[in-house]
């Protein structure tokens, strides 16, 4: 039995005044997403089945190269957005809340340095 | 972590049944959530077989039918029984919905009558609004203005700003569309829930309320307000034909307005 007032739990610890921005991201991110991804998967159409070679020529081109990062970069900021959305909804034990957050966070700055090496790596000549 | 089973002391049994009067000829079947306090049964789903040739045409009547002519410690709420005070909302046939502006001939088959979901059960089809009231309260539902009128004279308010409350005033409060919202379910704790943004909203949209700023620094928070991802149960199961879902997306339009 809780001799908290109604209204002290309801009120809580008040309002974060955040909220906006990740919100707005992920849209942004969402619309940025669709001429990205359609770029990629007929970029991929096109190149399936060709040797190392013609890949590595074809990301050699900067536009090409600029254009790969971007949907890389796009989708998995997108993706962590929506994965905080999803942690944040379900798991209501603290700690296990903070965890998976941070581990979510860490893997997703992870791969996307990774990402960015590789896709250079590949570009210039590698 | 969400629960995604029942405790074995929530799982719902079968009750009894009370079959119809003999000779009846036009019998409806309704199964009703049971539940009491008083003793340590499960909850569990009695079955009433009803003469709808001796009752009235809303589901509120068989119930009422129900407590006065067959079994009188069924529980519920109900007063107005013209869709106004919100007071017997429960889930009929799947559908949170006023139990007096549902008609019995739109049920197919068994009609299935439980409280709203994923609210504490204080007995029968009467849930806990407690908590929900309390988040009412906590987004100051009231006009605030700091511009003094003399006591002879009214806030004004054009005919067009007026019309901007149309769709918002109507909301009767009955709790159908939180209580069928998932991200309330999980998260009522901090999640604000339909009701309560699109009555929040109410004020916003209101050209005499000078707090805009205020109340929109009280809800931008990623829980009060941006649990809502559109589902839009809220919308599709309004008894007053209401759109929350859109209420909160001027919310969030309001809040992108002054940001960026």
């Amino acid at each position: 039995m809780s001799l908290r007032s109604p209204l002290s739990k309801a009120v809580g610890l008040g309002s974060a005044k955040h909220g906006f921005s990740h919100w707005w991201w992920q849209r942004v991110t969402a619309i940025a997403l669709v001429p990205l991804t359609l770029w990629f998967v007929f970029s991929l159409l096109a190149l399936a089945g060709g040797s190392y070679d013609s890949v590595q020529a074809w990301l050699s081109s900067p536009i090409n190269a600029t254009i790969t990062l971007l949907f890389t970069l796009t989708a998995l900021y997108h993706g962590q957005t929506g994965l905080q959305m999803v942690i944040e909804d379900y798991i209501h034990t603290k700690w296990l809340n903070l965890s998976l957050l941070l581990l979510m966070k860490f893997a997703a700055v992870v791969m996307a340095v990774l990402a960015i090496i590789s896709i250079l790596k590949v570009a210039l000549g590698g | 972590m969400a629960e995604f089973t029942l405790p074995k002391n929530s799982k719902v049994t079968k009750g009894k049944h009370f079959p119809a009067a003999p000779g009846a000829k036009n019998v409806r079947t309704f199964k009703v959530y049971r539940w009491s306090p008083d003793d340590d049964k499960n909850p569990h789903t009695d079955t009433y077989d009803i003469d709808m040739d001796a009752c009235g045409p809303m589901v509120l009547d068989a119930l009422i039918k129900i407590k006065n002519e067959i079994d009188p410690t069924l529980t519920f709420r109900r007063s107005c029984r013209e869709g106004i005070c919100g007071s017997c909302a429960m889930n009929i046939d799947g559908t949170n919905t006023l139990a007096c502006t549902k008609g019995v001939n739109e049920c197919k088959g068994d009609v299935a009558i439980y409280p709203l979901p994923h609210m504490s059960v204080v007995k029968d089809l009467v849930p806990d609004m407690t908590h929900f009231y309390a988040q009412y309260a906590s987004v100051e539902p009231w006009l605030k203005a700091k511009t003094p009128v003399s006591q002879a004279a009214e806030r004004l308010q054009s005919k067009e700003d007026r019309e901007k409350l149309d769709g918002l005033y109507e909301c009767i409060l009955c709790a159908c569309c939180s209580t069928s919202c998932p991200s309330y379910w999980w998260n009522s704790d901090k999640y604000l829930g339909p009701a309560i943004l699109l009555q929040s909203y109410r004020w916003l949209a209101d050209s005499r309320d000078e707090a805009k700023g205020e109340r929109l620094d009280a809800l931008e928070d990623p829980f009060k307000l941006y649990r809502c991802h559109t589902i839009m149960n809220c919308t599709n199961t309004c008894p007053k034909g209401l759109n929350p879902g859109k209420a909160i997306s001027e919310i969030k339009k309001m809040i992108a307005e002054r940001s960026l």
